[in-house]
């Protein structure tokens, strides 16, 4: 089968902030397999194009949506849909956070700037099932305060910790200034019995992970999530190498011991 | 599939017969024919299109036909084109969607009347490069539907090597000059005082049944015998080799190397060795739409890991340095290939060679990678 979108309807669409919206779908005849958190799909702007975005929202919990950042042709073109409109969705496509492995753990959730989306249900899981792990820690970092994304979702949320800092503060705010590792030393964990889960810009997933291990989480215990340029998703294009790894296949979830090796070649 | 017939020999009535009875199928034969000063791979009508008595000198960024006093037909190597110009070929279109005057969209998948192919003159390193681009495009948890197609249409006639150019260096990638299975008739051209023929063995049911519809004869003790012999009179004649080494560690130790700042100073980054290479597959998308902007349609065309825009990411490109495409380009193909797809990415055909204008030569940068690598562990 050549990997055709599927049709899927606009049914709710929220700014998020000035480029960035979220966007919630219905499939308008046949469904979509249920994607799991991390994974992603291959969205399609009509005459625009088609590109890659992890689900912020899997049908398990809540329905399957995507937050876009507004950057060029094509996400531009799915920030503007209105609801009603059709737009075409294949996957889920790439690997999962593997939740499982942070069982009986702490959990400790970071993310960076558009990096939040994918991290969000994997953050409704282990909400939902408070019991399975011991403290869930959630530390979020945005550019700027209008740059954070659902922030009245996050503030609703029942962690251990919550942290929320920006890199340039406006007038109004009062949290956090500053790098988002630097709340790693308020989150409440046991390091040598932590999963981690990381997602942003990579100088940001490279500082997060570094700064965990040094706080004594294992390698193999910090799952990160990788972007790279993707034009198939099915293993195909060829364009989503890093070294021996086809991102869209073994990735975009990797364990940061296997990745580390690979980001520390520069332009690999 | 087992081979399910003796050895038998064609003469040039047989091979006639042959694309003949290839045609009649209502099969697309592909095959080498002289144009514009090369061998190329072109519809063939009748085996008089083959390129009777010509043969090619090859070196690094040099590619020159010459004539042959023998007549044979299959005594050049490798040409500008390889058979993923008709498997994967350079532009395809992958769906189309229409928008309907009340917003529905409609997207149809593409499925158009693909020819059924019949190739002729397959070279050992070519079939194991059909082999490869079998894995990459159909062996993983997607398959590329089209090539899967085209591919399982298509018969495969190889030609073995007699004659091996200056670039090539099949046998040091583990393949060639003789076809390794995965062909549906094997020919060997032999051309000596008993005639101008060739020994046919089959490789497949397909083959067999072929074979069955031409005029051939049971291959005799001579012909067999000059037919091997000149296949391994190939074996010892290879033009260039790739160091014995494990090259797929050398590769991965390799990263930091000198030696790709100096090909780097000589790399035009113009992507040649990737268009000609029978095994480069990578590709890129693009949305075209009518005049309505109600139907656009997704096309796929091949692209290069050469090419700026390949990696592009966050403003700009993650492979942005001369050093790293080319560091890309050889490391995927000898190494992180057997991580992706469990094979070597190289055949040993040597089309990158002679077709870089620049005469950069791959066996020429892996000896270099490795005494680099041995003088440092000194
Ligand atoms: C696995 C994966 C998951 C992703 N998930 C999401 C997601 O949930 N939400 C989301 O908004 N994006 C996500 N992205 C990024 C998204 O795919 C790109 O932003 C998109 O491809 C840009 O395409 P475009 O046509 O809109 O812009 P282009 O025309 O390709 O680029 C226009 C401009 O945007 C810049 N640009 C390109 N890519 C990015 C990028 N990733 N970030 C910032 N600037 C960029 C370019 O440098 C250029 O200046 C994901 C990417 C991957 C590989
Ligand atoms: S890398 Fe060069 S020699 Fe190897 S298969 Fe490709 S074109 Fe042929
Ligand atoms: S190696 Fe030669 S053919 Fe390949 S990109 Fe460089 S200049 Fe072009
Ligand atoms: S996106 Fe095409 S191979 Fe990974």
């Amino acid at each position: 089968m050549t990997a055709v979108p599927v049709p899927h309807r606009v049914i709710s669409r929220r700014p998020e902030t000035a480029d960035t919206v979220t966007l919630r779908f219905e499939p308008v005849g046949r469904p979509l397999a249920d994607f799991l958190p991390g994974q992603f799909a291959m969205v399609h702007a009509f005459g625009r194009g088609e590109i890659p975005v992890s689900v912020s929202s899997v049908q398990a919990t809540g329905g399957l949506a995507h937050t876009v950042r507004s950057v060029g042709a094509v996400s531009d073109g799915l920030c503007a849909a209105r609801v009603g409109d059709v737009v075409g969705i294949r996957g889920p496509y790439g690997t999962s956070w593997e939740l499982q492995r942070a069982r009986g753990r702490d959990v400790v959730i970071v993310a960076g700037g558009i990096g939040f989306a994918p991290l969000r249900p994997l953050i409704l899981g282990a909400l939902a099932e408070p019991e399975a792990y011991r403290r869930i820690n959630v530390l979020i970092g945005a550019r700027t305060p209008s740059d954070l994304i659902a922030r009245a979702e996050v503030a609703s949320w029942a962690t251990a910790y919550t942290g929320v800092t920006v890199d340039q503060p406006e007038p109004d705010w009062r949290g956090d200034v500053g790098v988002v590792t630097q709340l790693l030393g308020r989150a409440q964990f046991e390091p040598e019995e932590t999963t981690a889960f990381v997602c942003g810009p990579e100088p940001m997933i490279r500082a997060t992970a570094r700064e965990l291990i040094q706080h004594g989480v294992p390698h193999d215990r910090v799952q990160v999530s990788l972007e790279r340029n993707m034009r198939c998703a099915t293993g195909h294009c060829g364009h989503c190498q890093l070294g021996p790894v086809l991102v869209c296949q073994a990735g975009p979830v990797v364990d940061w011991a296997h990745a580390e090796p690979l980001l520390a070649v520069r332009e690999l | 599939m087992t081979a399910t017939a003796a050895p038998a020999v064609l003469d040039r009535k047989g091979l006639d017969a042959l694309v003949a009875a290839l045609v009649a199928q209502g099969r697309t034969v592909v095959g080498p024919t002289v144009r514009d000063g090369a061998v190329v791979l072109a519809e063939l009508t009748s085996a008089d299109a083959l390129p009777f008595g010509w043969g090619v000198e090859l070196e690094a960024g040099r590619y020159r036909l010459v004539r042959r006093e023998d007549g044979a037909a299959f005594a050049h190597s490798a040409g500008p084109q390889s058979w993923k110009n008709f498997l994967h070929p350079p532009r395809e279109r992958l769906w189309s969607a229409d928008r309907k005057p009340d917003g529905e969209v409609v997207f149809g998948a593409e499925e158009p009347a693909d020819p059924s192919y019949a190739f002729l003159g397959v070279r050992p390193c070519d079939l194991r490069a059909i082999a490869i681009q079998d894995r990459v495009l159909t062996g993983g948890r997607f398959e590329d539907s089209g090539y899967g197609r085209r591919r399982s249409g298509a018969l495969l006639i190889a030609a073995e090597c007699t004659e091996p150019g200056a670039t090539c260096f099949c046998v040091s990638t583990g393949g060639g000059p003789a076809a390794d299975p995965g062909y549906d008739l094997a020919l060997t051209e032999v051309v000596d005082e008993h005639g101008h023929r060739f020994l046919v063995r089959v490789g497949s049911e397909e083959g067999a049944r072929l074979l069955e519809q031409v005029p051939h004869r049971a291959a005799d003790p001579v012909t067999e015998d000059t037919a091997r012999a000149s296949v391994e009179g190939a074996r010892d004649r290879m033009g260039r080799s790739l160091p014995p080494v494990d090259l797929h560690t050398l590769m991965g130790s390799s990263l930091d190397a000198d030696r790709w700042n100096d090909v780097a100073e000589r790399c035009l980054t113009c992507g040649n060795c990737t268009m000609v290479c029978p095994t480069c597959f990578c590709t890129t998308t693009e949305e075209v739409t009518d005049l309505t902007g109600d139907h656009t349609e997704r096309w796929q065309r091949w692209d290069s890991c050469f090419d700026l825009d390949f990696s592009y990411l966050h403003g700009g490109p993650v492979r942005r340095s001369a050093r790293s495409r080319y560091r890309q380009w050889l490391t995927h193909k000898l190494s992180t290939w057997h991580d992706q797809f469990g094979t070597s990415g190289c055949v040993g055909c040597g089309r990158c060679i002679a077709w870089c204008p620049v005469g950069i030569d791959i066996t020429e940068e892996v000896a270099a990678l490795k005494a680099e690598s041995e003088t440092e562990t000194d």
